[in-house]
């Protein structure tokens, strides 16, 4: 069984966003990473861009295939994980940790709350 | 390729039990990996890895006729095949453009075992069925045999702990028969991965009881069952080609880099002329491997490869090489641009990535 923190937000297509403040921090989920395992390239959003909601911010490739991420809220991007472009198997090995992959300020805050708990996206990918 | 796959292996039971993801390949559900293509690459280039190839067909010519009939239907000499040799061969079309690329065993001396791709079974039986000679019989046996690669340095080892001491692995490229209790394999040295290994073949019905005592005897080898995300990786590395993605009508196995296995010295197969016409007036596109240089995301099929401002081809197969930690991958490109050396630029997501052509296999196995 995956590791589905309680304290996050969740998306359908499988990333979480952590609310800090105005900001939202946003990876993918342990879920998804052991979907795609391997991860071994991370391309990663500019800061500065706006971003709306569903749309692909960054892609992370396995050695099977690219992958869109979207960003699950509108905003800015204010942060992105220049970590990853060295070590992109942070991603599998600590999702929602070091391989968080983007930082969102929102445009309204109350976004995040539009999204999955916990316990709603437990049982979405049952 | 549209992928309608319902049919299943007679493994596809051992797969779900060990927590593969499958996908569809071939028209076949089959396990794409199980734990990871990392660690599944890595344990055949180490130890040895078992791999379900029950999807691929297998037909049988057999008759007075069939050595005559097949060195017609087949790019390579079949003359040269001792009773037990095997030789990968193309089976081409009229204008010299590949139906599919297989091996060709001579099991008895007018009877040969063809294997070949799974996606091309029914194409292949039609084609070879429709130019068959008088005193040929051809069989399609693809649904009564499965079976399975065995591939890394440690087969040897592995081999013996199955079969017993006594076993010793057949020469290169031949097949020889063994017996496991009541299973009667047909064993050959051959494989896709670059290591050292075998494909064995048997009845369906005792598919899982070979599988699992492989697995069995081997994990004190390391061995681990390994998916076709690994068979693609692994046989990537080595530059050789995919059905369908580096293999298809429209190219010819010269253009691919193959011309070792087609002999032109064959007074008459099909293609012949237009191959031997396409080699005197120099070939106008090859497949070159090619490598990423710096850091940058892997290739992947159809990726558009420049040189400066200029298109000039697409990419055909491509990955990240788990053993050599970068892209690789191999394309069709002009004959004045696929030279050893010279720098490309591939199109990933709308940006350019520098690419360099090198000499065939991309991994060199460490002494």
């Amino acid at each position: 069984m995956s590791n589905v923190p309680d304290d996050l937000f969740y998306t359908e297509s499988h990333e979480w966003v952590r609310v800090e403040g105005e900001n939202a921090r946003v990876g993918i989920t342990d879920h998804a990473q052991a979907e795609l395992t391997d991860v071994v390239y991370v391309e990663l959003p500019k800061v500065g861009t706006q971003v709306e909601a569903r749309t692909a911010t960054a892609v992370v490739e396995s050695v099977k295939a690219a992958s869109d991420i979207y960003a699950p809220v509108k905003g800015e991007i204010v942060e992105a994980n220049e970590a990853l472009s060295s070590n992109p198997a942070l991603v599998n090995t600590d999702p929602f940790g070091e391989g968080w992959i983007f930082v969102v300020k929102m445009s309204s805050p109350d976004d995040a709350k539009q999204l999955k708990d916990a316990a709603a996206y437990r049982q979405a990918t049952g | 390729m549209t992928d309608e796959a319902t049919k299943t292996t007679p493994l596809y039971e051992e797969h779900r039990r060990a927590g593969a993801k499958i996908i569809p390949f071939g028209g076949w559900l089959m396990p794409v990996q199980y734990t990871s293509i990392s660690d599944e690459h890595q344990a055949v280039r180490k130890n040895v890895g078992i791999f379900d190839i029950s999807h691929m067909g297998q037909l049988i010519a057999s008759g007075s006729n069939a050595r005559e009939w097949l060195n017609r239907m087949l790019t390579n000499n079949v003359d040269k095949l001792e009773v037990r040799g095997g030789q990968y061969t193309f089976l081409l079309n009229q204008n010299g453009g590949i139906i599919d690329d297989l091996i060709v065993y001579r099991i008895e001396a007018e009877k040969f075992l063809l294997v070949v791709n799974a996606s091309r079974v029914d194409e292949d039986f039609a084609w070879l069925q429709a130019h068959i000679l008088p005193d040929v019989e051809l069989t399609n046996r693809s649904d009564s045999y499965a079976g399975v690669a065995i591939q890394g340095p440690r087969i040897g080892e592995l081999m013996k702990a199955i079969l017993g001491d006594d076993f010793e692995l057949p020469a290169r490229n031949t097949i020889a028969d063994a017996e496991l209790n009541v299973m009667q394999l047909a064993v050959a040295r051959t494989g896709y991965t670059g290591e050292d290994g075998v494909e064995v073949f048997f009845d369906a019905k005792y598919a899982p009881a070979f599988w699992t005592t492989v697995l069995e005897k081997g994990k004190p080898l390391g061995i681990r069952p390994c998916g076709l995300g690994a068979r693609d990786t692994l046989r990537l590395e080595m530059c050789y080609p995919l059905n369908g993605n580096d293999l298809t009508p429209e190219h010819n196995p010269l253009e691919a880099g193959l011309g070792f296995f087609v002999d032109l010295t064959k007074p008459n197969f099909t293609g012949r002329e237009i191959l031997a016409q396409a080699k005197e007036q120099g070939l106008k596109r090859r497949l070159a491997p090619f490598r990423m240089q710096g850091k940058g995301p892997p290739p992947r099929p159809h990726y558009t490869v420049y040189r400066g401002d200029e298109k000039i081809g697409e990419v055909n197969s491509g990955t990240l090489s788990p053993s050599l930690g970068y892209g690789i991958g191999m394309a069709y490109l002009p004959t004045e641009h696929a030279k050893i050396g010279t720098e490309l630029q591939i199109e990933i997501r709308g940006q350019k990535f520098p690419a360099v052509i090198e000499k065939k296999p991309l991994y060199k196995k460490q002494a």
